[in-house]
């Protein structure tokens, strides 16, 4: 017997705002998040430009608990308050409580300054709060401390579908009984010159430093590779039982997820997109919806060469004809990737999306790629029809993971 | 170096490591049960301690720095 599954609360902070109504104006508006990284280390580094949050989490949150947390702790935290306080903070039987925050690669940047530290000063100057600051399951024990959750805080791991994949097993753990309310999202923030250097040497960053807000352009013919962004987003989950009997507005509806794998290569996507294609359809099935009950894609369209037609032609092959009225928005062309944090964010635009009955624009969208056969919103704001209606945000990753998730409008 | 110096600098540590306000630190206060200092806070207390004073804190000699004023007295007599 399955349940409903509801969304009461939404939080975020990304490159183009630090809460939920901020990034949805200044999405629908085209603005660009993406700019030159600041800092003397970026001269010798092939990318020089990322998307870096716009509200900067220090200075919202106390100075004392920020100095113990990694800079993606912070942004989750800051996402789970705000979605927290939407929710109503419900007082509710914490053992009924959940948390499921994903991230690609955990603390990255606090590992690699401690280990400045220990070459400069020695080991006895690391941080006693190192370790809890590295670990990849930091951000859901931070939020799961936070809200005082007792029925499980996990942490999905798949590179950059692991945003999607946390509010998958979120809903997964409502449905299956462990849990009434789970709160679910991704948080990264993983710029730092290793990481940059180690994305350009895949070829997998843009290198468009001289025109940064123009650099992250999916489905574009002269797109060159993505750009990093670092944030978080957060939701509450919740059964729709549980959120009718507290009286808790509903504000999207989580219907069904999808989760393959590519069984093709560490990297690269199966250009045939098969494995994209059977999460799609997965995830239309686990929500008994129909390839024609898509209105809106907001596409993994990370603005690599290979990915975006990959992407593209798993779309094609998974809804058919029905691909036709659907239309398709890259996001990430304002906020940049944030990897383990995509998932979420996009998950939330997908439901204002629905909510506001507009899709998006995709920003630098001049030359649309022959090979993108997908109806791709270009830069305006595109009218979603009325009645009841529903939205796919895909997510993939590194390691071939493929996740969709499918939403209601309510 | 007098007493009160060195209360006037681990009020600024303590207030930097774990928040508590510069003017709730004094001499019988205690770290854990007074100032709510945890022991990974304590942690980072003893080593803001060694570097600004120059002294060693050995994990055993940290185990007796129980109140504020039994830190100040290490610090005089090992600086």
């Amino acid at each position: 017997m399955s349940c409903e599954v509801v969304v009461t609360g939404m939080g975020m902070t990304t490159p183009v705002g630090g809460d939920v109504e901020s990034n949805w104006e200044a999405v629908l508006g085209g603005h660009s998040g993406i700019s030159v990284i600041p800092e003397a280390w970026v001269d010798d580094q092939n990318a020089k430009i990322a998307g870096i949050m716009a509200v900067n989490p220090v200075d919202v949150l106390d100075r004392v608990e920020s100095r113990r947390m990694d800079r993606s702790q912070q942004a989750a935290l800051v996402a789970a308050r705000e979605a927290w306080a939407q929710a109503g903070a419900p007082e509710m039987d914490l053992d009924r409580l959940g948390t499921v925050i994903a991230t690609g690669i955990g603390g990255v940047t606090s590992l690699l300054n401690a280990y400045d530290t220990l070459l400069e000063r020695g080991p006895s100057r690391i941080s006693p709060h190192m370790v809890t600051m590295i670990m990849p399951n930091g951000p859901a024990a931070i939020v799961g401390l936070e809200i005082g959750a007792r029925a499980g805080v996990h942490t999905p791991v798949s590179a950059c579908a692991s945003g999607a994949e946390a509010i998958s097993y979120a809903a997964r753990m409502i449905q299956s009984g462990r849990a009434d309310v789970v709160v679910a999202g991704g948080a990264e923030a993983a710029i730092h010159p290793i990481t940059m250097a180690g994305f350009a040497a895949m070829r997998a960053l843009s290198t468009r430093n001289d025109d940064p807000e123009a650099a992250s352009r999916p489905y574009d013919l002269a797109r060159d590779g993505f750009v990093m962004g670092e944030g978080a987003g957060v939701v509450v989950l919740e059964s729709e039982e549980f959120a009718k009997a507290r009286g808790a507005k509903i504000l999207g509806r989580y219907a069904g997820a999808g989760l393959t794998s590519d069984g093709h290569h560490i990297a690269q996507p199966d250009p045939e997109g098969a494995g994209a294609a059977r999460a799609i359809l997965a995830a239309l099935d686990n929500a008994s919806l129909s390839t024609t009950d898509i209105v809106h894609v907001n596409a993994h369209a990370t603005s690599t060469p290979q990915g975006d037609i990959a992407e593209a032609v798993a779309i094609r092959r998974a809804l058919g004809p029905a691909t036709d009225s659907a239309y398709v928005a890259g996001t990430k062309s304002m906020t940049g990737h944030l990897l383990g944090g995509a998932g979420a964010i996009e998950s939330i635009y997908t439901m204002l999306a629905l909510r506001d009955r507009k899709a998006p624009p995709t920003l630098n969208l001049v030359d649309l790629d022959p090979e993108v056969n997908l109806n791709v919103s270009g830069a305006g704001v595109t009218d979603l029809p009325s009645g009841d209606i529903a939205a796919l945000n895909n997510s993939f990753g590194f390691g071939g993971h493929d996740v969709a998730v499918v939403f209601r409008s309510v | 170096m007098s007493q009160e110096d060195v209360l006037v600098g681990f009020a600024a540590i303590i207030n930097e490591v774990a928040g508590v306000p510069v003017e709730d630190v004094q001499l019988d206060k205690a770290f854990v049960d007074d100032l709510d200092v945890d022991s990974l806070s304590m942690v980072e207390v003893v080593m803001a301690a060694e570097d600004k004073w120059g002294v060693k804190i050995s994990d055993d000699d940290a185990k007796n720095l129980r109140t504020v004023g039994d830190a100040v007295a290490f610090i005089n007599a090992n600086s």
